[in-house]
């Protein structure tokens, strides 16, 4: 092991998927929990912070640790056991998603939770507990991992499950890397009946439609997903285009055909080559260009009728990743990725007001995707019984101070109606915010964790400390 | 106000080095001093005022203190929008002499030296999105002469770092500057005859203005860009035959 100045590790510039969050660190790369508890072990001799990162697949400032360390875990990557009697794997953190569906598609399982992209890491879903577009019907990716073992900066190596350590299973599952690291899980894949799924688009006219679809939808289909403009107003104020799937059930595909291979994305996207689309997109991110884009989508959907086709789960899923570096389009600054969650009945004013909000001060978001969620029992769940909206802002130096007060702004509305925020895309809530989402009592059950399994509070993230987890802040 | 409003630079203590300290802080530039002598360097800073001029004291072949030293003077100074490689060693090589002690010399202070400082300054600059790095290599790096191969090998590996460091901080906004002076009369050229020799004062004048203006190449004083030019071109079964 290293004895050395932690000044002397290799540094590199690490940023948020979004390009905006940036920040320099020494980095290593631990190829087993041995040498990544031998590194918590080296930080605590030399007063060294240290964050966990996966694939950087977060948008904002989740994977970031300015002046410390970041332990990189994408070279843990083997599948350690994988029983397609049961559906059961056990993974190393740096298996990607991607990694995951190509071990267990071919024997007919999928995993259960996926977010809108295959590349992160499994240990960086659980870290943040991601979800998908099934949130509404099966929760969060915590929800699938049976077992997990969790490295502490303290040098303990735990066992967690709902039997074993449940409070540090439910707090360490969505805590963002403020309590160990993750070094095995034990998860539970579904089982398929078909390669592909049923999917049913729908064409939405209003945010007063786009809430319809769900309620309506999310009662029989597994997934529900839809896209807003958020550029149009009036009384087209949230039109958009809304998608809803279903598994397809025993016998409905004669021939079921799990290769991994025929799940693969199409090379081109309306002719044009996929690596080509992101620059082509990049000549239209300004106000007026996203609002031609916007505005061509939502035509396109209107005039295409109402129809029904199967589609494979990956092209249903990863939808991002049809696009190769898509937040090259977002070039040279960048952009953020904000995603409220509010209760169900606050959440069509809400969002109402957040479209009108950030549309009169000129800080349109140019992507917006509604989505239906349930509670769980996680400490630090960002869930509700309720809807997400996932926007994206472009960053620009003239906008970035109108953005971010009204983000604030608006993050003040999301919290007085009871809403909380995602932090594997967030990148501008305070530490007021973060008190109020997520209350006192759940706060100082957190900390005491903290206390108990990073004594030294070795684990920090830009993230965490921009949240203020280790303490109450005045803002 | 200054262009650059803090500044580092390495090989402080006299010649070129030094000239920079003194014409950055006479602009009003906080400047840390780096170098072996700190003897010279409190001489240097009594002559511009402690305000001005901070100093370290450092040997660039001792890699392993370079970057906590960096991470130093980055706390010290708050923020660095300049920073200037200036270390370099030619120790006079004879006719018919072969010599692995000096030409270890030359790389570990000339060009390895210089990456030491350069890994930790890139990722900074990098993730601030600007800033100036500046590398003093020499006209020396663009042949392969026969006077001292351990030089020129130097100045070219330096001037060919520095050319890809332009190339991959150029979309981060940062510029890099390689300056190639021609022979300047500092303590390194002493007792040598040389031609159109400039006084080190000058040298640093014109570096300085290659900062300011993110010049990617330039040589100073600027007649040798025509020079070097025509060496460039000469043909190696002829130019083998000279003794330039």
């Amino acid at each position: 092991m290293v004895a050395m100045n932690p000044s002397n590790l290799p540094r590199r510039v690490f940023d948020g998927y979004g390009y905006h969050c940036r920040a320099v660190s020494v980095f290593a790369e631990p190829r087993s929990a041995d040498e990544l508890a031998n590194w918590f072990r080296y930080a605590r001799a030399e007063g060294l912070t240290v964050a966990m990162r996966g694939a950087g697949r977060s948008y904002g400032d989740a994977a970031l640790n300015g002046g410390g360390l970041v332990l990189d875990t994408r070279a843990m990557d083997r599948v350690l056991a994988w029983d397609p009697s049961t559906g059961v794997a056990d993974l190393e953190p740096g298996v990607t998603i991607e990694n995951l569906w190509r071990t267990t598609l071919k024997d007919g399982y999928w995993p259960p939770v996926v977010p809108g992209t295959m590349f992160p890491t499994i240990a960086g879903c659980a870290a943040m507990n991601v979800h998908g577009k099934n949130n509404f019907k099966v929760g969060p990716w915590g929800d699938h991992i049976l077992e997990a073992e969790l490295v502490t900066p303290g040098g303990e190596r735990l066992t967690l499950s709902r039997q074993e350590n449940p409070e540090i299973f439910h707090a360490a599952i969505g805590g963002f890397g403020m309590l160990g690291a993750f070094t095995r899980l034990r998860v539970r894949l579904k089982k398929l009946h078909s390669g592909r799924l049923r999917v049913r688009r729908h064409h939405v006219r209003s945010l007063e439609e786009q809430f319809a679809f769900f309620e309506e939808h999310t009662q029989k289909a597994d997934y529900c997903v839809s896209w807003v403009d958020c550029i149009a107003g009036g009384a087209s104020l949230g039109r958009g285009e809304a998608h809803s799937a279903y598994y397809l059930h025993e016998g409905e595909d004669r021939s079921p055909d799990f290769l991994p291979e025929h799940q693969d994305l199409p090379g081109t996207i309306l002719g044009v080559p996929r690596g080509l689309v992101a620059k082509i997109v990049a000549a239209f991110s300004s106000n007026w260009g996203m609002k031609l884009l916007n505005t061509a989508k939502y035509t396109a959907s209107s005039i295409l009728p109402r129809s029904t086709y199967e589609q494979g789960h990956v092209a249903f899923n990863f939808l991002l990743d049809y696009v190769p570096n898509w937040r090259d389009s977002y070039r040279p600054h960048g952009f953020i990725q904000y995603q409220p969650f509010v209760p169900r009945d606050a959440a069509p004013e809400v969002f109402a007001d957040i479209l009108k909000l950030t549309q009169a001060r000129g800080v349109p978001s140019y992507l917006g995707v509604l989505k239906r969620h349930r509670a769980d029992d996680f400490l630090l769940s960002h869930a509700v019984d309720g809807y997400s909206f996932a926007l994206d802002f472009p960053v620009t130096p003239e906008n970035r101070e109108t953005l971010w007060r009204t983000l604030h702004e608006v993050s003040d509305m999301v919290c007085s109606n009871g809403g909380r925020f995602y932090p594997a895309k967030d990148a501008v809530i305070r530490p007021d915010h973060f008190q109020r989402a997520w209350g006192q009592a759940r706060i100082s059950e957190f900390r005491a964790l903290r206390a108990r399994l990073d004594p030294q509070r070795l684990l920090r993230t830009e993230l965490a400390a921009r949240f203020g987890v280790d303490e109450d802040q005045r803002v | 106000m200054p262009q650059f409003k803090n500044a580092v630079i390495i090989g402080a203590s006299s010649g070129i080095g030094a000239e920079l300290v003194k014409q950055l802080a006479a602009e009003g530039t906080v400047v840390a001093a780096v170098a072996r002598r700190v003897g010279e360097l409190e001489k240097l800073r009594d002559a511009c005022g402690a305000d001005k001029v901070r100093i370290y004291a450092h040997d660039v072949r001792q890699f392993d203190t370079t970057a906590p030293l960096w991470d130093e003077i980055v706390a010290d100074l708050g923020s660095i929008d300049l920073f200037v490689y200036n270390a370099g060693v030619m120790p006079r090589i004879e006719e018919s002499e072969y010599n692995f002690a000096k030409d270890r010399e030359m790389m570990e202070v000339n060009v390895v030296g210089a990456m030491a400082w350069l890994n930790p300054v890139a990722a900074y600059m990098e993730a601030r999105r600007g800033g100036t790095i500046v590398g003093i290599s020499s006209v020396a790096g663009e042949r392969g002469r026969r006077g001292n191969p351990a030089y020129h090998t130097s100045k070219a590996a330096l001037t060919t770092y520095l050319e890809s460091l332009r190339n991959r901080l150029f979309r981060y906004g940062v510029q890099v500057v390689t300056v190639k002076p021609g022979p300047v009369d500092t303590p390194m050229t002493t007792g040598l005859k040389l031609p159109l020799i400039i006084k080190a004062d000058e040298c640093a004048r014109g570096t300085i203005a290659l900062a300011k203006g993110g010049t990617a190449e330039g040589y100073v004083p600027a007649i040798w860009a025509p020079i070097m030019f025509v060496i460039r071109s000469v043909p190696s079964v002829i130019f083998r035959k000279t003794n330039i």
